[in-house]
């Protein structure tokens, strides 16, 4: 499904990422650790399609097509989706309005007819449970005065209702306490499914205790330095990142 | 180049589907302004004596007066004898606003194009409409229906023939013919617009509307409106404009004179999108407009709601004087200026009664080389105890080489007064757009769907049909794409 060559990446002309290879195919969830620094948002930023992100070598296939090539709204309604590590606010613009735009806007691409407006409600109401999220949210201006657990929330939510292919969740568990954390897990598991995949881009094991990854991926320094099952994790939490000459915390460039 | 560039690009390249020309047979007066010329206007409305001293009274003021200078606004000098001040078409001279079935297949088919319905209930049942071309009422549609419950909604021209008593009364009584400049000229030159009466207790139930067309050229528009809604009244008036696309400068100076008495509620509204200029700003109309309501009873309320995103220059601040005790003025407004637009627009609230309250919304979106400015003022005078004030002023920028102003007034004097200013100014920000983006949005409609947001408390103000196009019409402004 995802297929990342020799990937090189570069931010205002710095080199952060430096030969990625991966492969994600249907069903599996991948995750990723490292220590800040280490290039895992600008990862996920490249995928996305961040102005300002720019690949230097390699590509990114996304069912076979080049994604690298794509505008960031057309990797999104091809079924890729970004939880932010920083949910954007956008004020005056009604929670539920925006879902709307956005899931024609998906199903315009794919030549569906757009949503009936009851069964679109009753489907977000749906989601909304499922993240544990009070309706009320639905009426308010997209992220704006939500706290910091709130945006992530909305994010899973967006997540919920979008249904992508692909799901990249950047450090979407960072400044959660333990119930969030938990909605958090409980939205992915919800979608886990044998067409589905996730990318689970983390600082801490304790997501992967709810979130249980089919592959874990260690990255320093802008390269895959190993990868292993759900065991890998669980080193980590206990020996830190300093086996890979990183120690814990440790930043030599800043975090983008 | 980043998304928000990119949208403002395809922004500055786009067209104004309401540019094209009419062509019929025009009666017009050859340019130039002098007293003669005031004369020949009024004679060829057959109005009275009094009419006529009073709109020489106007123009003598008017020739001794300053131009203004304080606005935000840049222009060349305007010569005003290079202007022709009355154009009519010619099947319409003498006869008044023609029946429907009546009037000339070109105006109609620009009116259809316009999407205005001349014709009753064929497009938007419930409303009804005084169509002025140039100089002119050519139409105006549901007067039978309207007149069964006493109302008058006809041509100012009309008004003036068949209701001499009424626009006598309070003509010029809420902006007097030397009030400024621009008002002072119009008293003295203005040709039509529409007239409006609510007799007491009558809660008009449909939407009045007046659309204004600059057609010919080399002509300015002044019209005048009067909207009067008598004790326990109650209208909501909505009004458009367009022209075509010229590459001189067309003057637009019009009048508005709203009166309420004791419970009625006057709600008027405008979408303003008049001939921009093309994207280095040349052409495009200078829109200088008076516009007042009185509100002269108690508990009485006025308030206005604009949506600006035409003209090459906005000089206009739609004021409310709170007369009446327990009277309420309010003013919502969106002002939309791209490419070299200029638009210095506001309000003033000035309140006398007691109790007086009033609330200001003002939302200012600037892109391109534009220059956008907030002038209001809130005065409250010695007698208005516990008079109320909120203001809101917000802009948002598009780009980096266009300006926001904010020009808050504030005159307190009476010490039982409290008022409220709150002030902002953001950009529409890469992260949004690519947040959008992210969701399958285009960047184009992530930059409609932010703005469309920011002018949210406004839009809920106008009536909802209007509000659908006013959101639709700021959509076509900001994709460049033409409708």
């Amino acid at each position: 499904m995802l297929e990342i060559k020799n990937l090189h990446a570069s931010v205002d002309g710095r080199e952060i990422l430096r030969g990625i290879d991966l492969v994600i195919r249907p069903g599996e969830v991948h995750a990723i650790m490292g220590p800040n620094g280490s290039g895992k948002s600008t990862l996920a930023n490249i995928i996305a399609g961040r102005p300002g992100y720019e690949a230097t070598a390699g590509e990114v296939l996304f069912d076979g097509k080049s994604l690298l090539e794509l505008a960031p709204e057309e990797r999104a309604r091809e079924g890729l989706f970004l939880a932010f590590q920083y949910p954007v606010e956008i004020p005056g613009v009604n929670n539920l309005y925006f879902l709307k735009a956005a899931v024609n806007a998906v199903r315009k691409h794919r030549g569906e007819e757009e949503l009936d407006a009851l069964d679109f409600l009753e489907k977000v109401q749906q989601r909304a449970g499922l993240v544990k999220m009070d309706e009320s949210f639905l009426k308010r201006p997209v992220n704006e005065g939500f706290s910091g657990g709130e945006k992530k929330r909305n994010e899973i939510l967006q997540m919920t209702v979008l249904e992508p292919k692909l799901a990249v969740l950047d450090e979407t568990d960072s400044g959660l306490d333990i119930d969030a954390l938990k909605v958090v897990a409980d939205g992915v598991n919800a979608l886990r499914s044998p067409e589905r995949a996730f990318l689970v881009i983390t600082h801490y094991q304790r997501l992967l205790d709810h979130i249980v990854p089919d592959v874990v991926h260690v990255m320093v320094d802008g390269v895959i330095v190993r990868s292993g099952g759900p065991q890998l994790a669980l080193e980590l939490e206990e020996q830190g990142y300093s086996l890979y000459g990183r120690a814990e915390g440790e930043s030599r460039r800043a975090q983008a | 180049m980043s998304a928000e560039t990119e949208s403002l690009e395809r922004l500055a390249d786009g067209g104004y589907a309401y540019g094209f020309v009419t062509d019929v047979e025009q009666d017009t007066v050859p340019p130039g302004l002098n007293e003669d010329v005031v004369r020949l206007i009024s004679a060829k409305k057959e109005e009275p004596q009094w009419l006529l001293d009073w709109r020489l009274e106007a123009f003598r003021a008017w020739q001794q007066m300053p131009v203004p200078d304080w606005a935000n606004v840049h222009y060349p000098p305007i010569d005003y004898q290079a202007i022709s001040y009355y154009a009519a078409p010619k099947k319409s001279i003498g006869e008044g606003p023609a029946s429907l079935e009546d009037i000339d297949p070109e105006i109609k088919k620009t009116y259809d194009r316009l999407g205005i319905p001349l014709v009753e209930q064929e497009f938007l049942a419930g409303v009804a409409v005084d169509a002025v071309f140039d100089s002119v009422s050519v139409a105006t549609s549901y007067r039978g229906k309207l007149a069964e419950q006493g109302i008058i909604f006809c041509s100012f021209s009309e008004a003036v023939r068949e209701h001499p008593e009424l626009v006598r009364q309070y003509l010029g009584t809420v902006v007097p013919t030397r009030d400024n400049y621009y008002a002072a000229l119009n008293s003295a030159v203005f040709s039509d617009g529409s007239f409006v009466y609510i007799p007491k207790g009558v809660r008009c139930p449909m939407e009045l509307s007046t659309y204004f067309r600059i057609n010919a050229k080399n002509t300015g528009q002044f019209e005048r409106t009067l909207i009067v809604a008598d004790a326990g009244a109650y209208v909501s008036y909505l009004e458009g404009c367009t022209a075509p696309m010229r590459d001189e400068n067309q003057l637009h100076a019009a009048v508005v004179e709203l009166v309420a008495m004791d419970d009625a509620t006057i709600k008027y509204s405008t979408v303003q999108n008049w001939y921009p200029g093309d994207k280095d700003g040349k052409g495009g109309i200078y829109n200088f407009v008076t516009k007042r309501g009185l509100c002269k009873g108690a508990r009485s309320k006025i308030s206005w709601t604009q949506v600006e995103t035409g003209s090459a220059i906005t000089w206009k601040y739609p004021s409310c004087v709170l007369r009446g005790d327990d009277s309420v003025g309010e003013f919502y407004s969106v002002a939309l200026t791209r490419d070299c637009m200029q638009a210095d627009t506001g309000t003033k609230m000035i309140h006398m009664g007691k109790n007086t309250r009033s609330t200001i919304v003002s939302k200012g979106i600037s892109a391109g080389r534009s220059q956008n400015a907030y002038r209001g003022l809130v005065r409250i005078l010695p007698g208005a105890d516990g008079a109320r004030n909120y203001s809101q002023c917000d802009s948002l920028l598009m780009g980096d080489q266009c300006g926001a102003h904010t020009f808050p007034y504030v005159e307190v004097q009476n010490p039982s007064a409290q008022v409220e200013h709150e002030a902002t100014t953001s950009k529409v920000s890469d992260d949004q757009i690519f947040y959008l983006q992210t969701r399958g949005i285009s960047a184009e409609d992530a930059v409609s769907l932010i703005v469309n947001g920011f002018c949210k408390e406004v839009f809920k103000e106008l009536p909802m049909e209007f509000a659908v196009e006013a959101q639709k019409l700021l959509e076509l402004k900001l994709e460049g794409s033409v409708g």
